[in-house]
């Protein structure tokens, strides 16, 4: 029985090398999914950009959330009902000392990074973005920060441009005091792109667009899992995250925000818990966070983040970024003996992630993806919700390998075999 | 892992996908259509040459994986010298295989009983059922006196 105010079940401790190297062995031990064959090869799973896997701490909790804790949120004057509110606003504090967000009252949980963005585009966008104003984003959004963004500028006619990139992956930013311009009323961008794995300088950008009047939303899905985020220093007034793409559950996601934003914005859903006082006629709208929180929310998966939180912490998200800048230069100097191979983004791995796409000349993603699997490699292959920007790289599809914290150099030589071998396959070799 | 994968990528479809039937433009044509599958961005181009109430010739450039490719060359194959009825009814055959289904007795598909395997692969059907969504598409359009419009799988 887990008692209240309870510290998350503990984790055997992923061991630091030292001088603070990730032993990737070590922490694929915590991964109870990674110990399976697939197709009678050892599974290699390079679709972390996707989703990653969960450590047992992370299953565990949501076991024993279900077996001792389950409760619904803030309404019952049970002790399971404290106990589950408990545990639920306690990840809420995590998660703000995790990026650094000023207060508990500008964190703000939702089903993930899409529907974030969706509540302010909704919210906000449709409060402050009028006919002949401008939403500016980039060439390289994923469609979740692209869409929204698209059909609120239809709804309230207002103009949406674009950042270009440049040949190399990197935003353009020649023109961007036309672009960001006084009619501008929000920035979007990702932090890191999904597919080319570039880290945008997000300070610079927050910084223009303030500079307009502006407000900045980020798309931090690729890079909260991956990098020390300080949402303040960075100067987001929104920023944006999943859960299931940091080691923890699926439907989880969170929307921090300048606590004077999301005062003044209106609610998104309306319902239960979102609401203070109701009356036949009026109704006043809960305090924040809450205000954001309309019906039961992913309790189970709140709680369960805690741990995945706490595995990444003591990981230190500084040694995690230098375990991926590691493997990425290993993997793009590997992955760039094959001639036949187009690999895109930039070629520092000091500023980019570990998301590499990919094309072979010959074979087509699919069916280089089909063969990795017969290898027992997943990897992603399509347009990687990013359709404009995959073509604009002049594809229909690419085939992307992404790292994380259990993915290890031996993985990469595996990968290199398996592209080899699949030449020989298709009658390329 | 080479079973299972042969399952899917048969000698005869990897023939096709290497030299591709149909692969050609025809100049007279009576009628075109289009196939896209937004999902992976395999496009497929047919054009047909009617003589009569038959199939005389047929291009196929279709721009996608293995599967797509070998699927519409093998297309390419069949289809000349037969009347748009029973190029409908082996395309919806096609179909049925591909989905799982079963099929009507009197069919036998020949070399089409190739693509059966790619049934295994679930994920994989929609590459191999374009070129035949396109084709069925585009004789129905045709035989209501209606120009087809462009063909999707998902």
């Amino acid at each position: 029985m887990s008692k209240v105010g309870e510290k998350t079940t503990a984790m055997p401790a992923p061991e630091i090398m030292p001088g603070g190297g990730i032993d990737p062995d070590l922490v694929k031990q915590d991964f109870p999914v990674l110990r399976q064959s697939i197709n009678g090869h050892p599974l290699i799973y390079l679709d972390n950009a996707a989703t990653t896997q969960k450590p047992v701490a992370v299953i565990k909790r949501l076991q024993t959330y279900y077996e001792s804790d389950n409760a619904n949120v803030h309404r019952g004057l049970h002790t399971l009902a404290e106990r589950a509110t408990d545990a639920f606003e306690a990840t809420r504090d995590k998660i703000r000392s995790f990026i650094n967000a000023g207060k508990r009252e500008e964190i703000i949980y939702t089903r993930g990074a899409t529907e974030a963005i969706n509540l302010v585009a909704y919210t906000y966008g449709r409060q402050n973005v009028g006919p002949g104003d401008r939403i500016v984003i980039t060439r390289m959004e994923h469609h979740a920060n692209l869409i929204p963004w698209l059909e609120l500028a239809r709804q309230n006619k207002a103009e949406l441009v674009y950042i270009p990139i440049n040949s190399e992956g990197y935003l353009d930013l020649s023109e961007i005091d036309t672009i960001i311009n006084n009619r501008t009323k929000i920035v979007a961008l990702t932090h890191m792109s999904n597919v080319l794995g570039t880290i945008n300088d997000v300070e610079e950008i927050t910084a223009l667009a303030h500079k307009k009047k502006a407000v900045c939303l980020i798309d931090g899905a690729q890079a909260v899992p991956h990098m020390p985020v300080d949402v303040q220093s960075l100067g987001a007034d929104f920023y944006v995250f999943s859960a299931h793409k940091m080691l923890g559950p699926t439907g989880l996601g969170v929307l921090y925000g300048r606590e004077e934003l999301l005062q003044a914005m209106p609610p998104f859903n309306f319902g239960g818990e979102m609401i203070s006082e109701v009356r036949f006629d009026k109704v006043t709208w809960n305090v924040l966070p809450w205000k954001f929180e309309a019906g039961t929310p992913a309790i189970a998966e709140a709680v369960a983040f805690a741990p995945a939180l706490d595995y990444l912490e003591n990981l230190g998200m500084e040694n995690i970024r230098r375990h991926e800048i590691e493997l990425t230069a290993y993997a793009l100097s590997r992955l760039s003996e094959l001639k036949h191979l187009t690999i895109y983004g930039p070629q520092n791995p000091e500023h980019r992630g570990g998301a590499i796409a990919f094309s072979d000349d010959k074979i087509h993603p699919h069916d280089m993806a089909t063969f990795l699997d017969t290898q027992g490699i997943a990897v992603r292959a399509g347009h990687h919700c990013a359709q404009p920007l995959t073509r604009l790289l002049g594809v229909n599809s690419t085939t992307r390998a992404s790292f994380y914290i259990y993915n290890n150099t031996n993985d990469i030589d595996t990968l290199h075999e398996a592209l080899l071998a699949a030449r020989r396959y298709f009658g390329h070799g | 892992m080479d079973e299972k994968l042969n399952d899917l990528y048969r000698d005869i479809l990897m023939d096709h996908y290497k030299y591709p039937r149909g692969n050609k433009n025809l100049d007279n044509f009576d009628l075109e259509n289009e196939g896209y599958n937004p999902a992976c961005g395999d496009d497929i181009h047919l054009k047909i040459r009617l003589d009569g109430g038959k199939i005389d010739d047929i291009s196929v450039d279709c721009i996608g994986c293995a599967i797509s490719v070998a699927s519409g060359s093998m297309l390419a194959d069949i289809v000349r010298g037969k009347s748009l009825e029973e190029v409908i009814k082996i395309a919806k055959a096609v179909k049925a295989m591909l989905k799982g289904e079963k099929l009507s007795e009197d069919i036998n598909l020949g070399d089409l009983e190739a693509l059966k395997g790619v049934s295994k692969f679930p994920v994989r059907i929609k590459c191999a059922l374009l070129s035949w969504t396109t084709i069925i598409d585009a004789l129905e359009a045709r035989q209501a006196g209606q120009k087809a419009e462009i063909s999707r799988t998902e």
